[in-house]
Protein backbone atom coordinates (compact mmCIF):
# COMPACT_ATOMS: atom_id res chain seq x y z
CA UNK A 1 0.00 0.00 0.00
CA UNK A 2 1.41 3.35 -0.96
CA UNK A 3 1.68 6.17 1.50
CA UNK A 4 -1.14 8.06 -0.14
CA UNK A 5 -3.65 5.20 0.06
CA UNK A 6 -2.87 4.40 3.67
CA UNK A 7 -5.53 5.76 6.05
CA UNK A 8 -4.29 8.54 8.27
CA UNK A 9 -6.19 7.33 11.32
CA UNK A 10 -6.55 3.74 12.49
CA UNK A 11 -9.94 2.23 11.75
CA UNK A 12 -12.07 2.61 14.84
CA UNK A 13 -15.55 1.30 15.62
CA UNK A 14 -18.12 3.81 14.43
CA UNK A 15 -20.92 2.39 16.55
CA UNK A 16 -21.08 1.11 20.10
CA UNK A 17 -21.23 -2.67 20.03
CA UNK A 18 -22.30 -3.52 23.56
CA UNK A 19 -21.05 -7.16 23.69
CA UNK A 20 -17.66 -6.07 22.28
CA UNK A 21 -17.00 -3.29 24.78
CA UNK A 22 -14.51 -4.42 27.42
CA UNK A 23 -14.96 -2.19 30.44
CA UNK A 24 -12.09 -1.55 32.84
CA UNK A 25 -12.76 -2.63 36.45
CA UNK A 26 -13.94 0.80 37.64
CA UNK A 27 -16.33 0.76 34.66
CA UNK A 28 -17.72 -2.62 35.73
CA UNK A 29 -18.26 -1.28 39.26
CA UNK A 30 -19.96 1.76 37.74
CA UNK A 31 -22.44 -0.10 35.52
CA UNK A 32 -23.20 -2.58 38.33
CA UNK A 33 -23.87 0.41 40.60
CA UNK A 34 -26.47 1.57 38.08
CA UNK A 35 -27.95 -1.91 37.55
CA UNK A 36 -28.16 -2.59 41.30
CA UNK A 37 -29.78 0.79 41.86
CA UNK A 38 -32.40 0.06 39.20
CA UNK A 39 -33.12 -3.37 40.74
CA UNK A 40 -33.52 -1.82 44.18
CA UNK A 41 -35.89 0.85 42.85
CA UNK A 42 -38.01 -1.50 40.71
CA UNK A 43 -38.29 -4.52 43.01
CA UNK A 44 -36.72 -4.07 46.44
CA UNK A 45 -38.64 -0.97 47.58
CA UNK A 46 -42.15 -2.47 47.12
CA UNK A 47 -41.03 -5.80 48.63
CA UNK A 48 -39.48 -3.96 51.59
CA UNK A 49 -42.67 -1.97 52.27
CA UNK A 50 -44.93 -5.02 51.89
CA UNK A 51 -42.66 -7.08 54.16
CA UNK A 52 -42.48 -4.41 56.87
CA UNK A 53 -46.26 -4.08 56.69
CA UNK A 54 -46.80 -7.83 57.11
CA UNK A 55 -44.18 -8.06 59.85
CA UNK A 56 -45.91 -5.37 61.93
CA UNK A 57 -49.56 -6.30 61.30
CA UNK A 58 -49.78 -9.25 63.71
CA UNK A 59 -47.82 -12.14 65.19
CA UNK A 60 -49.52 -14.46 62.68
CA UNK A 61 -48.58 -12.39 59.64
CA UNK A 62 -45.03 -12.10 61.06
CA UNK A 63 -44.84 -15.90 61.19
CA UNK A 64 -46.40 -16.21 57.71
CA UNK A 65 -43.80 -13.83 56.31
CA UNK A 66 -41.05 -15.84 57.99
CA UNK A 67 -42.22 -19.08 56.40
CA UNK A 68 -42.60 -17.34 53.02
CA UNK A 69 -38.99 -16.15 53.23
CA UNK A 70 -37.95 -19.71 54.17
CA UNK A 71 -38.83 -20.88 50.64
CA UNK A 72 -35.65 -21.49 48.57
CA UNK A 73 -36.87 -19.27 45.70
CA UNK A 74 -37.66 -16.44 48.12
CA UNK A 75 -34.22 -16.86 49.65
CA UNK A 76 -32.68 -16.55 46.19
CA UNK A 77 -34.59 -13.30 45.58
CA UNK A 78 -33.53 -11.98 49.01
CA UNK A 79 -29.93 -12.92 48.24
CA UNK A 80 -30.19 -10.97 44.97
CA UNK A 81 -31.53 -7.94 46.84
CA UNK A 82 -28.76 -8.33 49.43
CA UNK A 83 -26.10 -8.26 46.71
CA UNK A 84 -27.73 -5.26 45.01
CA UNK A 85 -27.88 -3.35 48.30
CA UNK A 86 -24.35 -4.29 49.35
CA UNK A 87 -22.81 -3.54 45.97
CA UNK A 88 -24.66 -0.22 45.79
CA UNK A 89 -23.55 0.53 49.38
CA UNK A 90 -19.86 -0.31 48.86
CA UNK A 91 -19.61 1.35 45.44
CA UNK A 92 -21.42 4.39 46.87
CA UNK A 93 -18.84 4.74 49.66
CA UNK A 94 -16.11 4.53 47.00
CA UNK A 95 -17.78 7.37 45.07
CA UNK A 96 -18.07 9.48 48.22
CA UNK A 97 -14.32 9.01 48.79
CA UNK A 98 -13.57 9.82 45.14
CA UNK A 99 -15.67 12.99 45.53
CA UNK A 100 -13.43 13.88 48.48
CA UNK A 101 -10.44 13.33 46.13
CA UNK A 102 -9.37 10.18 47.94
CA UNK A 103 -7.79 7.61 45.65
CA UNK A 104 -8.43 9.35 42.33
CA UNK A 105 -5.14 8.24 40.75
CA UNK A 106 -5.41 5.35 38.28
CA UNK A 107 -3.84 2.63 40.44
CA UNK A 108 -5.71 3.37 43.71
CA UNK A 109 -8.95 3.77 41.74
CA UNK A 110 -8.46 0.33 40.16
CA UNK A 111 -7.58 -1.19 43.50
CA UNK A 112 -10.62 0.31 45.25
CA UNK A 113 -12.91 -0.98 42.48
CA UNK A 114 -11.57 -4.50 43.09
CA UNK A 115 -12.12 -4.01 46.82
CA UNK A 116 -15.76 -2.96 46.16
CA UNK A 117 -16.42 -6.06 44.03
CA UNK A 118 -14.75 -8.46 46.49
CA UNK A 119 -16.18 -6.97 49.70
CA UNK A 120 -19.74 -6.78 48.39
CA UNK A 121 -19.63 -10.39 47.17
CA UNK A 122 -18.05 -11.54 50.47
CA UNK A 123 -20.76 -9.77 52.50
CA UNK A 124 -23.42 -11.26 50.20
CA UNK A 125 -21.98 -14.72 50.92
CA UNK A 126 -22.24 -14.03 54.66
CA UNK A 127 -25.90 -13.08 54.15
CA UNK A 128 -26.35 -16.27 52.13
CA UNK A 129 -24.87 -18.38 54.93
CA UNK A 130 -27.23 -16.67 57.40
CA UNK A 131 -30.18 -17.34 55.08
CA UNK A 132 -29.47 -21.07 54.62
CA UNK B 1 -35.05 43.21 44.36
CA UNK B 2 -32.68 40.95 42.51
CA UNK B 3 -29.23 42.41 42.82
CA UNK B 4 -27.17 39.53 41.43
CA UNK B 5 -28.29 37.13 38.75
CA UNK B 6 -26.64 33.87 37.81
CA UNK B 7 -25.55 34.19 34.20
CA UNK B 8 -25.94 30.49 33.46
CA UNK B 9 -27.82 27.55 34.88
CA UNK B 10 -30.31 27.07 37.67
CA UNK B 11 -27.93 24.74 39.54
CA UNK B 12 -30.43 21.89 39.63
CA UNK B 13 -27.56 19.60 38.75
CA UNK B 14 -25.35 20.66 41.64
CA UNK B 15 -28.24 20.52 44.13
CA UNK B 16 -29.27 17.02 43.01
CA UNK B 17 -25.67 15.83 43.05
CA UNK B 18 -25.32 17.06 46.62
CA UNK B 19 -28.71 15.67 47.75
CA UNK B 20 -27.83 12.27 46.26
CA UNK B 21 -24.74 12.15 48.47
CA UNK B 22 -26.37 13.49 51.64
CA UNK B 23 -29.26 11.03 51.35
CA UNK B 24 -26.72 8.23 50.82
CA UNK B 25 -25.03 9.12 54.11
CA UNK B 26 -28.41 9.16 55.92
CA UNK B 27 -29.25 5.69 54.54
CA UNK B 28 -25.81 4.31 55.41
CA UNK B 29 -26.14 5.50 59.02
CA UNK B 30 -29.64 4.01 59.35
CA UNK B 31 -28.41 0.72 57.87
CA UNK B 32 -25.61 0.53 60.43
CA UNK B 33 -28.06 1.41 63.24
CA UNK B 34 -30.47 -1.36 62.24
CA UNK B 35 -27.60 -3.82 61.83
CA UNK B 36 -26.29 -2.91 65.30
CA UNK B 37 -29.73 -3.45 66.85
CA UNK B 38 -30.06 -6.81 65.06
CA UNK B 39 -26.60 -8.02 66.12
CA UNK B 40 -27.09 -6.76 69.70
CA UNK B 41 -30.33 -8.74 70.07
CA UNK B 42 -29.29 -11.71 67.95
CA UNK B 43 -32.05 -11.14 65.39
CA UNK B 44 -35.68 -10.10 65.72
CA UNK B 45 -38.76 -11.87 66.95
CA UNK B 46 -42.20 -10.31 66.54
CA UNK B 47 -42.32 -8.80 70.04
CA UNK B 48 -38.94 -7.10 69.72
CA UNK B 49 -39.71 -5.94 66.17
CA UNK B 50 -43.02 -4.44 67.33
CA UNK B 51 -41.35 -2.80 70.34
CA UNK B 52 -38.70 -1.30 68.05
CA UNK B 53 -41.36 0.28 65.82
CA UNK B 54 -43.24 1.34 68.95
CA UNK B 55 -40.43 3.78 69.69
CA UNK B 56 -41.16 7.25 68.33
CA UNK B 57 -37.47 7.92 67.75
CA UNK B 58 -37.07 4.76 65.67
CA UNK B 59 -40.20 5.58 63.65
CA UNK B 60 -38.81 9.03 62.92
CA UNK B 61 -35.42 7.56 61.94
CA UNK B 62 -37.20 5.07 59.66
CA UNK B 63 -39.22 7.87 58.10
CA UNK B 64 -36.03 9.86 57.50
CA UNK B 65 -34.48 6.77 55.89
CA UNK B 66 -37.45 6.30 53.56
CA UNK B 67 -37.53 9.97 52.53
CA UNK B 68 -33.79 9.77 51.82
CA UNK B 69 -34.27 6.51 49.89
CA UNK B 70 -37.12 7.82 47.73
CA UNK B 71 -35.38 11.14 46.96
CA UNK B 72 -32.13 9.24 46.20
CA UNK B 73 -34.03 6.84 43.95
CA UNK B 74 -35.64 9.74 42.09
CA UNK B 75 -32.26 11.30 41.24
CA UNK B 76 -30.79 7.96 40.17
CA UNK B 77 -33.75 6.90 38.06
CA UNK B 78 -33.97 10.35 36.46
CA UNK B 79 -30.28 10.04 35.52
CA UNK B 80 -31.00 6.67 33.90
CA UNK B 81 -33.89 8.16 31.88
CA UNK B 82 -31.73 11.10 30.79
CA UNK B 83 -29.02 8.70 29.58
CA UNK B 84 -31.13 6.13 27.74
CA UNK B 85 -34.56 7.57 26.95
CA UNK B 86 -34.19 10.20 24.24
CA UNK B 87 -37.80 10.88 23.03
CA UNK B 88 -38.97 13.78 25.18
CA UNK B 89 -42.58 12.61 25.48
CA UNK B 90 -41.67 9.11 26.62
CA UNK B 91 -39.09 10.46 29.05
CA UNK B 92 -41.62 12.89 30.53
CA UNK B 93 -44.20 10.11 30.88
CA UNK B 94 -41.69 7.85 32.63
CA UNK B 95 -40.58 10.66 34.93
CA UNK B 96 -44.17 11.51 35.85
CA UNK B 97 -44.99 7.85 36.52
CA UNK B 98 -41.86 7.52 38.66
CA UNK B 99 -42.68 10.60 40.73
CA UNK B 100 -46.24 9.30 41.26
CA UNK B 101 -44.90 5.90 42.32
CA UNK B 102 -42.35 7.37 44.73
CA UNK B 103 -44.93 9.69 46.32
CA UNK B 104 -47.28 6.70 46.67
CA UNK B 105 -44.46 4.77 48.38
CA UNK B 106 -44.07 7.71 50.78
CA UNK B 107 -47.77 7.55 51.60
CA UNK B 108 -47.48 3.80 52.16
CA UNK B 109 -44.50 4.42 54.46
CA UNK B 110 -46.45 6.92 56.58
CA UNK B 111 -49.37 4.46 56.82
CA UNK B 112 -47.01 1.70 57.95
CA UNK B 113 -45.18 3.80 60.51
CA UNK B 114 -48.04 5.68 62.12
CA UNK B 115 -51.01 3.47 61.27
CA UNK B 116 -49.83 0.62 63.47
CA UNK B 117 -52.17 -0.30 66.31
CA UNK B 118 -50.28 -0.71 69.54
Amino acid sequence: MSAIERPVVKPRPVYLNLPKIRLPLPGIVSILHRVSGAVLFLFAIPVLLAAVGASLASADSFAALKSLFAHPLAKLVLLGFAWAYLHHFCAGIRYLLLDLHRGIELEPARRSSVIVLVVSIALTLIVGVRLW
Amino acid sequence: MVTRRQAVGAHYGLKDWLVQRLTAVVMALYTLLLLAVALWNGGFDHALWKALFGSGAFRLASFLFMVALLYHAWIGVRDIYMDYVKPAGLRLALQAATVALLVAYLGWTIQLLWGVKA
